[in-house]
């Protein structure tokens, strides 16, 4: 697949505009708006993660909301026991180290991933939705319940985490973290849609029968997603716990896996830049609702089945239907 | 004994609660193909339909035909402005639509109602306890809800075997494109179990309100528990479902019942409670989990 060199250019310029994103809203006066970009930056790992089996894979999940609470907690709880000096289940000591929450959040989820995944791939179409949500809503109960981690309230992270002699807490910091993450996850992502396993990922949501007749297990295949997706949204979780400094049990409510969906469908099932518009434009969209009026849900209800019965395919394929129709 | 009669009573009256909701849920789906998030919606609009007439007038009686009413007719709107469209479309749009109408509901309701979760007294004449065994109260209006749906679970069941409408059902949800080539109007067929779906769950929501608050978000909470129980009983099946839902109604109240004392013994009074709660609410996930190990479709896929 070749790609045009305007494509590249494109892209320079993105890049380009969102690392002059902090000085610039600094300019206009509205620095918060770099936190607002953050958000869209941690959203957007998650809900391209999704994407990745949704999109890609063709494997509608309502519970990956369960893998961004899982990041986030496992941040949280390391961080609980090295505050209080106490080991965790007695051996682990806890930890404020950035370089080693991440990853272990990343690693955990990826094993509830597996674990998950294993059992719901068994089915497939409606069930799988289903078990999915019912899933992340078991794991949302366990959390509520677990007082030793805050329960119902959550945790608090009184210090972001430590990496080297970075202050995470700087919002500017924090943003071209995610911003290094985000892009770095995204070029990851692009190999592997772009590799064999992603043809044969694409090949599965077009037809799993003829996939099984060139003599490949779909099983397998479907599962190893699934899996990468889960890591994605545990990485975006424990982003979120430091950008945050806080873990609760809402970061896995099923309306956050809900969430996720509406940005991966507002941006364009199936694109490898969509989920990150789609986040912007769901960001977007609460903060400006919210700011309008407190019944904003209502609006967003609204958008969400104009949006869904209306345009097939997301802002997206909207912009370019629409560009289309001009040229 | 007498505990373990009234847990078991307890679990019926809430199996049969999530059979009223999951028997539409899983028509639904079996004939139409369409997951519906917004069922549990349905399911509150009864509850604040009914707990309202019934609080204004005063009359428990009355509540009924104003939830009913009210559910069959959202259902009915609902399937004609939004689902009918979506009956060709892949399961992401039905979720995403239908997420949006929780939405939309939800907020709909806050708007009209308030935040504050209404709350209707007990009819006369259910309001008392009746002794069932020596020593064993049990509430009336709780043995109402029992029967109320152990008679609904019957009619369905006549309605589907017996009559012509349940063939044209029967019949949609094994091939639906063949039905519609026989001449049947199956939009009307399709209207029809959905109104009737509705119907159901808004006489759930209604019974279900002199017990539970009835509040935004209580359809939510019920609705994934239905998703357990369509999932464990077989998707499109009506049996699977019965079963399923008494099934799981016993399992959560025993769970509930008898883990957080079974707890206590090996730990500390309070964590033993949060901890019993935290697994109870579990329980029945873990169960779904087993049940698809063993049964990838369900316990009873493939059977109406």
């Amino acid at each position: 697949m070749r790609t045009p060199i305007t494509t590249y250019l494109s892209l320079a310029v993105l890049l380009v505009l969102l690392v002059a994103l902090p000085t610039l809203a600094d300019l206009a006066n509205y620095p918060a708006f770099t936190s607002v970009a953050t958000r869209v930056l941690i959203y957007g790992i998650a809900a391209a993660s999704l994407n990745f089996v949704l999109g890609f894979g063709g494997m509608v999940s309502f519970g990956h909301a369960a893998f961004f609470g899982i990041g986030g907690y496992v941040v949280g709880i390391l961080y609980q026991h090295y505050s209080l000096g106490e080991p965790l289940f007695g051996v682990f000591p806890g930890s404020n180290q950035l370089l080693v929450t991440v990853p272990l959040a990343v690693l955990v989820s990826g094993a509830m991933a597996a674990l998950i995944g294993a059992l719901s791939l068994r089915t497939g179409g409606v069930q799988f939705i289903m078990i999915t949500l019912a899933f992340a809503q078991m794991l949302f109960f366990l959390f509520v319940s677990l007082k030793t981690y805050g329960g119902d309230d959550g945790l608090i992270i009184r210090r972001a985490n430590e990496l080297g002699d970075l202050n995470l807490r700087d919002r500017q910091t924090m943003y071209y973290l995610c911003l290094t993450i985000a892009v770095s996850f995204l070029f990851l992502l692009w190999r592997i849609v772009n590799s064999r396993f992603g043809n044969v990922l694409i090949g599965l949501r077009q037809s799993e029968r003829r996939m099984a007749a060139l003599g490949l297990s779909a099983y397998r295949y479907k599962l190893a997603a699934f899996v990468i997706s889960g890591m994605g949204c545990g990485l975006a979780g424990a982003l979120m716990a430091n950008f945050l400094r806080y873990v609760s049990p809402d970061m896995m409510h099923w309306t956050k896996s809900g969430e996720l969906m509406v940005m991966v469908i507002l941006g364009g099932v199936g694109t490898l830049f969509g989920p990150f518009i789609g986040a912007g434009a769901f960001i977007m969209l609460e903060s400006l609702l919210a700011a309008w009026t407190e019944n904003w849900q209502l609006g967003l209800g609204f958008i969400l089945l104009l949006l869904v019965l209306y345009t097939n395919g997301g802002l997206q394929a909207l912009f370019s239907r629409l560009f289309r129709r001009d040229a | 004994m007498t505990l373990f009669l009234e847990q078991l009573l307890n679990g019926m009256q809430l199996g049969v609660t999530l059979f009223l909701l999951a028997a539409g849920l899983t028509l639904i789906f079996g004939i139409m193909g369409v997951i519906n998030l917004a069922h549990g919606s349905i399911y509150m609009i009864g509850a604040y339909a009914g707990t309202y007439v019934a609080a204004t007038t005063g009359s428990f009686l009355l509540g009924i035909p104003a939830g009913l009413a009210a559910a069959a007719l959202t259902g009915i709107a609902v399937e004609f402005l939004v689902v009918r469209q979506l009956y060709d479309r892949d399961h992401l749009d039905q979720v995403l639509a239908t997420f949006g109408l929780i939405l939309i509901f939800n907020q709909a309701i806050t708007m009209i109602f308030g935040r504050q979760p209404l709350f209707v007294g007990l009819p006369e004449a259910l309001s008392g306890s009746v002794e069932l065994l020596p020593g064993l109260f049990y509430p009336l209006y709780r043995l109402a809800i029992i029967a109320v749906g152990l008679l609904v679970a019957v009619g369905l069941y006549l309605l589907i075997n017996r009559t012509r409408v349940g063939m044209l059902v029967r019949a949609g949800s094994t091939n639906r494109e063949m039905v519609r080539a026989l001449g049947v109007d199956i939009r009307l067929l399709y209207t029809a179990v959905f109104a009737l779906g509705a119907l159901l769950a808004g006489l759930a929501g209604y019974m279900a309100g002199p017990i539970l608050a009835v509040q935004v978000g209580m359809g939510e909470q019920i609705l994934i528990t239905t998703f357990v129980v369509v999932v464990i009983g077989g998707v499109g099946s009506v049996k699977g479902a019965f079963y399923a839902s008494l099934l799981l109604g016993v399992t959560d109240t025993a769970l509930r019942a008898y883990l957080p004392g079974l707890l206590r013994q090996v730990m500390v009074g309070p964590e033993a409670d949060a901890l019993g709660a935290g697994i109870s609410s579990m329980g029945i996930y873990l169960l779904m989990a087993i049940v698809l190990l063993i049964r990838p479709k369900g316990l009873f896929a493939g059977s109406t």
